[in-house]
C-alpha cells in the first residue's frame, strides 16, 4: 500500500504520519505531483487558514493535481473545507470538488463557544463513506471555527450550533471535518477503513 | 452533544514527569510518554505537558519528548512552558504538539497571541492565566504566580480572546493544591463574558468538584494533576459519575 500525504503550508503532517504508523502504514509526505499521482491513497490533511492554504496550493500547482486525482483521497479538517467551492475564511475560492460553501460558526453564549473544540458524537447518515455505519454515535475530536453545511454529499452529521457535515464523499473524494489522527481508537479505526477502501 | 473534557496535566523536568506520581503497579510513572498513554487508555480527553526545565539543554530534551508523545499518543495534547516566540511555537508544532499554552510571555508581549493565531490558527493558541482574588478583584500573576501585575482576570482574558486566543486556561491560585473545589463563581463569570472555550484549573479534590465546575462554573474542560497522578480519582470512575449526573462526557 502506497500512501502519500500532501505537503503544504497548512498540514499537521507529522501527526497524520504518526497515526498511520500506529496502524502499521508507512506513508510519504510529499508535494511532488508525480509522486502524489502514483500513490494508491492520498491524504490531504490540514490545520491552518483557508486563504493562505489556497494561495500556497495554487502557487505550487497542487490545486490542479488534487482535482485530477482518481484514487481515494481523504481531506481532513481544513482539507475538507478546501475541497469545497468557497470559504468565508479569507473569502477565498477553493477547489470546488464539493459544490457547497464553507461558513463561519456564530457563537452563542456560554454554551456554544467558537472554535468548536473537543469531542463530539457523530451520526452516520449515509453508508459507504470513510466512516463505517457501525461507528454511529461515537465521539471524535473536532477543532474548527468554520463548517460545511449538510448537503447531498454528507455522510456524517454532527450537531453544534447547527447540524454540519462531519464527513462527506463524492466519487473518489472523501473527507472528515474532525481529526481521525487525534480521535483515539475510533480515529484509528476510520483511518484503517480508508486505507482498506 | 459536545462533551466536557477531562485533562490530566503532567509537569516535566529534564524529560521526566515530576510531582511524585504514584500509580499502583505502574512502573513507568516517571516516563511522560508511558503516563500519557496510560491516561489516554483510561479515557482522558486531552493531555497537557508543562516543561518546568530551566536549562537550555533541557529544552532540547523537551522537544524530543514532544515528538515521542506525538508518535505514541492518539489524543490531542498541549505543551507549555518556556515559549517566548512564534519560532518556539513552530518548533513544538513541528514536533507534533497540537496546541501551545502561553502564560507570562502573553502578558509581557500580548502581540505574541496574534502572531501565533495568524500563523497557525486560533485553535493552536491557549492563553494560560494564573490569578488570585484580593478580596475585591482577580489579579493576574506572572512567573508561576510570583509577580502580581496590573491585569485583571476578566479584562485580560477578554483581551486575549480579541487578540486571537483559541482557549483560556484559568488557574485560581487560591484554589490550586487546596482540593476544596474549583473557583466556580469566577469561572462562570468568565464563561459568560467570553465566546471561546475555558479550561478550569486548580482545586480538584473530589468527583463532585468536577460536576460543580461543569454545571455551576460553566467550564468547557477541567484540568487536574495530583488527583490523577495519585489515582485518587480514576478517570473512568470520574466519567461514570459525571454521566450519571447528566454531564455529557466521552465514554
Amino acid at each position: 500500500m502506497d500512501v502519500a500525504i500532501i505537503k503544504y503550508n497548512a498540514g499537521n503532517n507529522f501527526s497524520v504520519l504518526c497515526a498511520l504508523r500506529r496502524i502499521g502504514v508507512e506513508a510519504v509526505v510529499t508535494d511532488d505531483p508525480d509522486r502524489i499521482r502514483r500513490a494508491d491513497k492520498v491524504i490531504f490533511p490540514g490545520v491552518g487558514e483557508a486563504r493562505a492554504a489556497m494561495e500556497y496550493l495554487t502557487a505550487h500547482g497542487l490545486d490542479g493535481v488534487i482535482r485530477s486525482l482518481r484514487q481515494p483521497v481523504l481531506g481532513i479538517c481544513i482539507g475538507q473545507q478546501l475541497m469545497c467551492r468557497h470559504s468565508e475564511e479569507g473569502d477565498v475560492d477553493c477547489l470546488g470538488i464539493f459544490d457547497v460553501d464553507v461558513k463561519r460558526f456564530v457563537p452563542s453564549g456560554a454554551v456554544h463557544k467558537v472554535p468548536h473544540t473537543g469531542w463530539n458524537n457523530i451520526s452516520v447518515v449515509r453508508d459507504g463513506g470513510v466512516v463505517p455505519a457501525r461507528l454511529d454515535g461515537s465521539y471524535v475530536y473536532y477543532v474548527h471555527s468554520y463548517y460545511v453545511p449538510v448537503n447531498e454529499w454528507t455522510d456524517v452529521v454532527t450537531d453544534y450550533i447547527v447540524p454540519f457535515s462531519g464527513a462527506m464523499r463524492k466519487d473518489n473524494f472523501y473527507s472528515t471535518q474532525f481529526h481521525p489522527e487525534k480521535s483515539g481508537g475510533v480515529g484509528s479505526d476510520i483511518l484503517k477503513h480508508f486505507i482498506d477502501l | 452533544m459536545l462533551a466536557k473534557r477531562i485533562i490530566p496535566c503532567l509537569d516535566v523536568k529534564d524529560g521526566k514527569t515530576v510531582k511524585g506520581v504514584n500509580f499502583v503497579n505502574f512502573r513507568d510513572a516517571g516516563d511522560p510518554v508511558a503516563l500519557g498513554r496510560r491516561y489516554s487508555e483510561q479515557g482522558a480527553d486531552e493531555l497537557v505537558y508543562l516543561d518546568i526545565t530551566a536549562s537550555h539543554e533541557g529544552r532540547g530534551t523537551f522537544v524530543d519528548l514532544v515528538s515521542r508523545v506525538a508518535a505514541n499518543v492518539s489524543i490531542p495534547f498541549t505543551v507549555g512552558g518556556g515559549i517566548h516566540s512564534v519560532a518556539d511555537v513552530e518548533t513544538l508544532l513541528n514536533a507534533g504538539a497540537d496546541k501551545v499554552s502561553i502564560n507570562s510571555a502573553a502578558i509581557r508581549q500580548p502581540e505574541l497571541i496574534g502572531g501565533i493565531s495568524l500563523r497557525f490558527g486560533a485553535q493552536v493558541c491557549v492563553v494560560a492565566i494564573d490569578a488570585r482574588f484580593d478580596g475585591k478583584e482577580w489579579i493576574c500573576y506572572l512567573n508561576g504566580g510570583r509577580i502580581p501585575t496590573e491585569r485583571r482576570l476578566n479584562e485580560w482574558a477578554y483581551e486575549a480572546q480579541e487578540r486571537g486566543a483559541g482557549e483560556i486556561l484559568f488557574t485560581s491560585m487560591d484554589h490550586d493544591g487546596v482540593k476544596t473545589g474549583f473557583a466556580c463563581e469566577a469561572l462562570a463569570s468568565l464563561s459568560d463574558r467570553l465566546s471561546i472555550p475555558i479550561i478550569a484549573s486548580g482545586g480538584a479534590g473530589g468527583k463532585e468538584h468536577f460536576l460543580d465546575v461543569f454545571t455551576v462554573g460553566k467550564a468547557d474542560a477541567a484540568l487536574a494533576a495530583s488527583i490523577f497522578h495519585f489515582n485518587e480519582i480514576p478517570i473512568p470512575e470520574l466519567k461514570k459519575y459525571l454521566l450519571d449526573n447528566n454531564v455529557t462526557v466521552r465514554f
